[in-house]
């Protein structure tokens, strides 16, 4: 079988789940023997997370069964987890690789974003018209037009694949130009996989669409390349215990949430730091909030970390703490239980769903998330447990059992469709 | 008879580097050295150099001439380390005998308002490099951006100095004069304020096309200041150095503008140039003024807002005061001096975020591309800085 596979990020360059799944997925495929083609638009590089070193890394260094993953790279610019009116603010910042490894900054490209995925979607329809495959599989909203171009010009059967809808990303108030795209792409597709029956929910009650349409497929955690790192944060980790927020900083994640938590455990043990790590629409006024609360001298803003270190950073923390608003699934909890670390996450996400060995508490209740924190700081038993019993979970879930369900659902689509 | 007195502020910050969580408590190296030098290396390429020989050869040439210069601690150590023909121009220009130097806190900071006790270190420690360096010891002072009140008066009376500057702000001067000496309500000292409509033609409207005295000459210049004669004592033109050259590139015509002032000003026999100390020694304060509230030279504010105002600058500086004791407790000479330099007041211009989106004077010198990250590097050297205390 070949899939026609469109996403728009991928590792090594993703700054959120997306790219994380997309790699599982189409790692955990081409094991089952199937072969994809990945449409991928250019990925720009974001000046303020320039690391030293960090160089390009062709996607042929990415461990993939050699031979079944083909990423092809389309002609147009797509930023992950950037709504229209961010885009325009912030696209100064990006620049794109040149073929010499030269940086050349973004402003040649299309005005707004929905020119850049009509663009992609165009290349994408052209790809579909030459290439042979069986069925084409669309990652999030950028890429649903492409899929239905491709769907339209090769009369294949298209499988959306929901990651996160509009009300996820805007905490209730959705872009209505997004919505749209979101709700034709649902309404068109064959077939819907969501990553969580949370997530289900959102797309039955939200986009009108038959419960039945929807399958669910839960995401899953890398356990390849895996290593325990004794880093040098021994200073650090001696001094103070350290308290982990790790994903982009917009309302979705509840970054300002995590700060009255880290008031309310500074109320009880003052030798705790808070770490942020990674960026986003919100991280100018959180870092403002923080200052206004008195507590950045207990914070540690770490901006974007490239993704091979971020098994590092999960191990400088004692505990990892989620408290999304709204979270389809949340891959994040899996990779801090990976390291070792207890969790503690919000009950309105998916990956609450699949794992029991964390604390499960509404977002909003900060004064009890801040409670079981110290409780789990205070406790090395309960520490132990949670992290062992979390360990034994995580290692049930991967992405292969993820990858076989995607290619039961291709095969009953294939069916259904093929009268 | 009217006096014109010129102080020149002299002064490069330690900029810090993107600090980053991988370097909290391995590394307490703060400073973006490469970024520091070169920055100093294009001013004094630009400004310094050219402007010293400029003064050298009209103290020369006008045996009237007379000005002074305040020069920041951290500036002159990187003289030292980056541009010894700098700090050997400087040498020549006090060995003339006319050139006055003033003192100010070594680490160009904001202890007048923050620690009193810290302050007074400060400006012993600016006092000895001084005198090692050019043999003198000041008689005035000059605090931070002008930075001044009451308090601070009384602060650099009891240290000995006869005369304070300060900026003559409308809100305090009110129908009053700055072509006057004053004298504090509280303190016994001479009081020379700004005179910052002339300082400002120089200083910010020079190289200005739409301002309507573009083009300025010396001709122009002096003639504004022979206005003065009879209403007015002492002109006083303070402004940075950097002015000449930097703010203001050679070719507006600035090293050209004060190659012919002298000349222009000494053409009439009532005018002169003094010293801020001759200055003190010579006028009778007109008045008293009366400042609780310090006021500064910066902005349209004149106040502290363009480094103590927004929640980061004020949880920045509260959290780095907070730990004065305990460093100095410490006794460790190089976290002492780590922690003197996060004091100085650039750090905290950095993290403002006042008319950030207009892109004005702040974002020029920026050197992070937001206030934010002014302000998270500033806090992660902090908590490095926190984990040693620890230790």
């Amino acid at each position: 079988m070949k899939v026609l596979m469109m996403g728009w990020e991928f590792p090594p360059y993703n700054i959120g789940g997306l790219g994380t799944a997309c790699h599982g997925i189409v790692k955990g495929l081409s094991k089952h023997d199937v072969d994809v083609l990945f449409l991928l638009p250019q990925i720009p590089y974001y000046k303020e997370s320039c690391i030293k070193g960090l160089s390009l890394i062709g996607v042929n260094n990415i461990d993939l069964a050699p031979g079944k993953v083909k990423v092809k790279r389309m002609d147009a610019i797509l930023v992950p987890y950037f709504d229209p009116s961010t885009w325009e603010e912030e696209k100064h910042k990006y620049f794109i690789y040149e073929k010499d490894n030269t940086l050349k900054p973004l402003t040649l490209y299309g005005k707004d974003i929905f020119n850049q995925i009509q663009k992609y979607a165009e290349q994408c329809e052209k790809v579909a018209l030459a290439e042979d495959f069986d069925i084409i599989h669309a990652h999030d909203w950028m890429t649903f037009a492409a899929g239905v171009r491709a769907k339209e010009a090769s009369g294949k059967p298209l499988v959306i694949h929901v990651h996160a809808t509009e009300f996820d990303r805007t905490g209730g108030h959705p872009n209505q130009q997004i919505y749209d795209t979101e709700r034709w792409g649902m309404h068109t597709a064959d077939k819907i996989i969501s990553v969580s029956n949370f997530t289900k929910g959102m797309i039955v009650q939200h986009y009108g669409i038959d419960p039945a349409k929807v399958e669910v497929v839960h995401n899953a955690v890398d356990k390849d390349n895996y290593v325990e790192t004794v880093y040098e944060f021994n200073r650090l980790r001696e001094k103070f215990k350290i308290v982990l927020f790790l994903g982009r900083i917009t309302i979705q994640k509840g970054p300002d949430w995590f700060l009255h938590i880290a008031a309310r455990i500074l109320h009880e043990r003052k030798d705790v730091m808070f770490v942020f790590v990674g960026t986003g629409d919100m991280e100018n006024r959180i870092i403002e909030q923080a200052a206004t609360m008195g507590i950045a001298n207990h914070i540690i803003f770490a901006g974007h970390i490239p993704y091979n270190f971020i098994d590092k950073v999960y191990q400088v923390a004692d505990i990892y703490i989620m408290p999304s608003i709204s979270e389809p699934f949340g891959i994040t909890p899996l990779e801090a239980m990976k390291n070792k670390i207890p969790t503690i996450i919000s009950k309105q996400s998916g990956v609450a769903e699949v794992v029991n060995n964390c604390v499960k508490l509404d977002f909003w209740d900060c004064e009890k998330i801040a409670k079981e924190a110290i409780k789990i700081l205070n406790n090395p038993e309960l520490k132990e447990r949670l992290v062992n019993g979390a360990l034994e979970e995580v290692n049930n879930l991967n992405w292969d059992d993820s990858a076989a369900k995607c290619i039961t659902v291709y095969n009953n689509v294939l069916r259904d469709s093929s009268w | 008879m009217v006096a014109i007195c010129f102080y020149f502020q002299v002064h490069q910050p330690y900029r810090l580097r993107q600090y980053s969580l991988f370097d909290i408590g391995n590394n307490d190296h703060y400073e973006d050295e490469a970024k520091n030098k070169a920055i100093m290396e294009k001013v004094a390429h630009k400004c310094y150099i050219p402007a010293n020989k400029l003064f050298l050869s009209m103290l020369h040439s006008h045996p009237d001439l007379k000005i002074s210069y305040s020069i920041s601690g951290t500036a002159l150590e990187q003289m030292e380390k980056y541009s010894p023909e700098t700090l050997s121009l400087f040498q020549q220009l006090v060995a003339t005998g006319r050139v006055e130097l003033l003192n100010e806190t070594y680490y160009h900071s904001l202890s007048s308002i923050f620690s009193p006790q810290e302050f007074k270190e400060q400006v012993q420690m600016h006092r000895d490099i001084i005198k090692r360096l050019f043999g003198v010891t000041p008689s005035v002072f000059r605090n931070t951006e002008l930075i001044y009140s009451n308090h601070i008066a009384m602060l650099a009376e009891e240290m000995g100095y006869k005369a304070i500057l300060a900026e003559g702000a409308d809100h305090i001067l009110g129908w009053r004069s700055p072509n006057f000496v004053y004298k504090p309500t509280t303190a016994n000292i001479k009081l020379l304020l700004k005179n910052y409509r002339l300082s400002d033609d120089i200083a910010f409207r020079f190289s200005n096309r739409d301002w309507a005295g573009w083009p300025l000459t010396a001709e122009k210049f002096t003639d504004w200041v022979n206005q003065a004669n009879g209403s007015g004592e002492v002109i006083n033109l303070f402004m940075d150095y950097e002015t000449i050259g930097e703010h203001q590139w050679a070719e507006t015509g600035i090293f050209h503008f004060f190659h012919h002032l002298p000349e222009k000003v000494l053409s009439h026999p009532d005018n002169l140039f003094m010293t801020p100390s001759e200055v003190a020694e010579k006028f009778d304060p007109v008045g008293e003024l009366d400042i609780h509230h310090p006021i500064s030279w910066a902005d349209i504010e004149r106040d502290l807002s363009a480094w103590a105002s927004n929640s980061m600058q004020l949880h920045a500086l509260h959290s780095l005061y907070n730990l004065e004791g305990a460093v100095k407790k410490k006794g460790d000479l190089r976290m002492i001096e780590n922690w003197r330099k996060l004091q100085t007041s650039d750090n905290f211009y950095y993290m403002c975020t006042k008319w950030f989106s207009d892109g004005d004077v702040h974002k020029y010198f920026n050197p992070f591309d937001k206030p934010h990250n002014a302000f998270t590097s500033f806090i992660n050297a902090y908590h490095d800085m926190v984990l040693r205390l620890k230790d």
